[in-house]
């Protein structure tokens, strides 16, 4: 039913407001950005302004600013490829062999990922720098490949369950192995589902920062952690940490909404769709 | 419907990746917490078995920390269950650029918790050039420092922005999953919007409503980096959840074995909340399957 007259204006009203307290915040951090470091500071804030470049350059070009980024894209990469590598068998043979066992995994997978970080850090760090793994690239992709496995196996497993069972039979009786069928048959069938879960593995390894934090020290460093060192405000540039600020989160906001259509399966682990 | 079995021993790697990078920790901070036992003072290493949560029990900072944890956390999944109930509401309407709207309220949940927090702290409640302040300044209510004077409720304000999207978004799908039919019906009925809202749309949602407050629940308890750059815990411990003290305990004073400790309660009390949610899965796909 259509909502009309008074209701209707009530409606848009009300969806403005939302949208301004929620997204104009994001608006004038990209604002900002632009604006020359004596505007970024002006009283009252200034809406209009003479947009300039020099905030960019100064994050991006004067700063850690790509060396992080470069951190953040491996490993980010890297955990996401692993999780699939070890969660598409996993969903697989979670997906077709129904029972009381692969529920039990699949009770215990959410349990992992539903662990408090602060449960397993301590002994992680111990270990870490036994093994020479504190600041390296490698250590934090081990940690987020943990951090996205349930995820990529409850998502991929609820997508598989999707796909219609004669496709699969089909392939069956032709004699064709699990191996086979995975890569020939359920795979192809699930792209898309494949793309969203990898767009939401990519959010989550992009954005965490309690282990990036403990675990690194300056050259495994990650975006998010390189972001934290901007909260000592004194004598603060303001236009240049909007920028630095808006350029970290700009390739997950895009992901994010371009997925958005997953993110709920995706954050529930199945429970909603 | 029956699906042949196929290949079980494909789940293999992963739950032996899984055991080893979360289970394995988890019995090796709970033989920590059995040791006395700091990084700086190597020599001082002990195992003193039960005493060492004893000792965490008699802190005088465990317990203001407890209700500090109790107080944020609640507090903020009951706004963002508020806010993201009305926006699901409303987004459950059909208006003009509602795809928009929906697109743009999701995005606060999509930044980094370092970024949103910097954002707050910096260009929103600056006590001088903020956003905020300047408002509140303008409307004679300033001049104000919320970070320094409102600690904790700065940081509910920032989570609640955060994480209002996540409740909308599981609500919302909730409320698309009804019947329209059936609100039809009840229409016709003669049934007005808010006794819809009570008798049908409610109780339709509360699956949905366990789901989201309990993993909320769960997700809020470990959140760490909003108060690290907001407020580093403090001014004293008046912003400092559990998380964050178990973070000052082991990286701050390295105090390896009193922060298992504090670490093996908030895995209990996870473990509790995680309990609740595997029951309200199971009773959902029991439903689905009756």
């Amino acid at each position: 039913m259509r909502p009309r007259g008074l209701t209707r204006v009530a409606v848009a009203v009300a969806a403005l407001a939302a949208v301004l307290a929620a997204f104009g915040p994001i608006l004038w951090m990209g604002l900002t950005s632009f604006k020359s470091e004596a505007d970024a500071f002006a009283i009252p804030p200034r809406v209009l302004f003479e947009p300039t470049l020099s905030g960019w350059h100064a994050a991006l070009v004067e700063s850690p600013f790509l060396a992080r980024l470069g951190s953040t894209v491996m490993v980010t990469s890297f955990s996401t490829l692993a999780a699939f590598l070890l969660g598409i068998p996993a969903a697989y043979s979670l997906a077709f062999a129904p029972g009381k066992r692969a529920d039990l995994v699949l009770l215990w997978c959410i349990s992992t990922r539903m662990l408090p970080p602060v449960g397993v850090i301590i002994p992680l760090y111990v270990l870490f720098r036994r093994l020479a793994l504190i600041d390296t690239t490698l250590g934090l992709v081990l940690i987020f490949t943990a951090m996205n496995l349930p995820l990529v196996i409850w998502m991929l497993r609820s997508f598989f369950l999707d796909l219609p069972l004669e496709v699969v039979e089909a392939a069956r009786l032709e004699g064709a192995t699990p191996l086979q069928e995975l890569r020939h048959v359920v795979l192809p069938m699930s792209l898309p589902g494949l793309a969203s879960t990898a767009l939401l593995c990519f959010i989550f390894a992009w954005n965490e920062f309690f282990f990036s934090y403990n675990l690194t020290v300056s050259r495994a460093a990650t975006l998010s952690v390189y972001l934290a060192s901007f909260k000592t405000s004194e004598g603060l540039f303001w236009a240049r940490m909007s920028a630095a600020a808006t350029a970290a989160v700009l390739p997950i906001v895009v992901a994010g909404w371009v997925a958005q259509r997953q993110l709920v399966r995706g954050l529930t682990m199945g429970a909603v769709r | 419907m029956t699906r042949p079995a196929r290949g079980p021993w494909l789940a293999l790697p992963a739950v032996i990746y899984l055991a080893v990078l979360t289970q394995v920790p988890l019995v090796l901070t709970l033989y920590y917490s059995f040791r006395r036992w700091n990084l700086l003072r190597p020599e001082t290493d002990a195992f003193i078995g039960l005493r060492g949560y004893a000792d965490v029990l008699r802190d005088p900072m465990f317990w203001p920390v407890i209700r500090t944890t109790m107080v944020l956390t609640g507090s903020v999944v009951a706004l963002t269950l508020v806010f993201g109930l009305a926006l699901a509401l409303l987004l459950n309407q059909e208006f003009r650029g509602r795809h928009l709207a929906r697109t743009l309220l999701i995005t606060p949940f999509l930044l980094m918790p370092t970024v949103s927090a910097v954002l707050w702290k910096n260009v929103l409640l600056d006590p001088t050039f903020g956003l905020a302040t300047a408002a509140l300044t303008a409307i004679g209510l300033g001049p104000v420092d919320p970070l320094t004077r409102y600690p904790l409720g700065s940081v509910i304000a920032i989570m609640t922005w955060e994480w209002t999207p996540f409740m909308m978004l599981i609500l919302l799908a909730g409320l698309q999953s009804l019947p329209e039919e059936q609100l039809e019906a009840a229409r016709i009925d003669g049934a007005r919007p808010l006794t819809l809202l009570r008798f049908i749309v409610l109780p339709h949602l509360t699956r949905y409503i366990e789901i989201a407050v309990l993993l909320e629940v769960l997700f809020v308890l470990s959140l760490f980096g909003e108060i690290f750059v907001a407020t580093s815990g403090g001014p004293g411990i008046a912003s400092t959840n559990l998380t964050y003290q178990i973070y000052r305990e082991a990286f701050e004073r390295w105090n390896i074995g009193r922060a298992s400790a504090v670490g093996v309660i908030a895995i209990l009390l996870a473990n509790l909340i995680l309990l609740l949610f595997v029951r309200v899965l199971r009773r959902g796909r029991a439903e689905a399957l009756a």
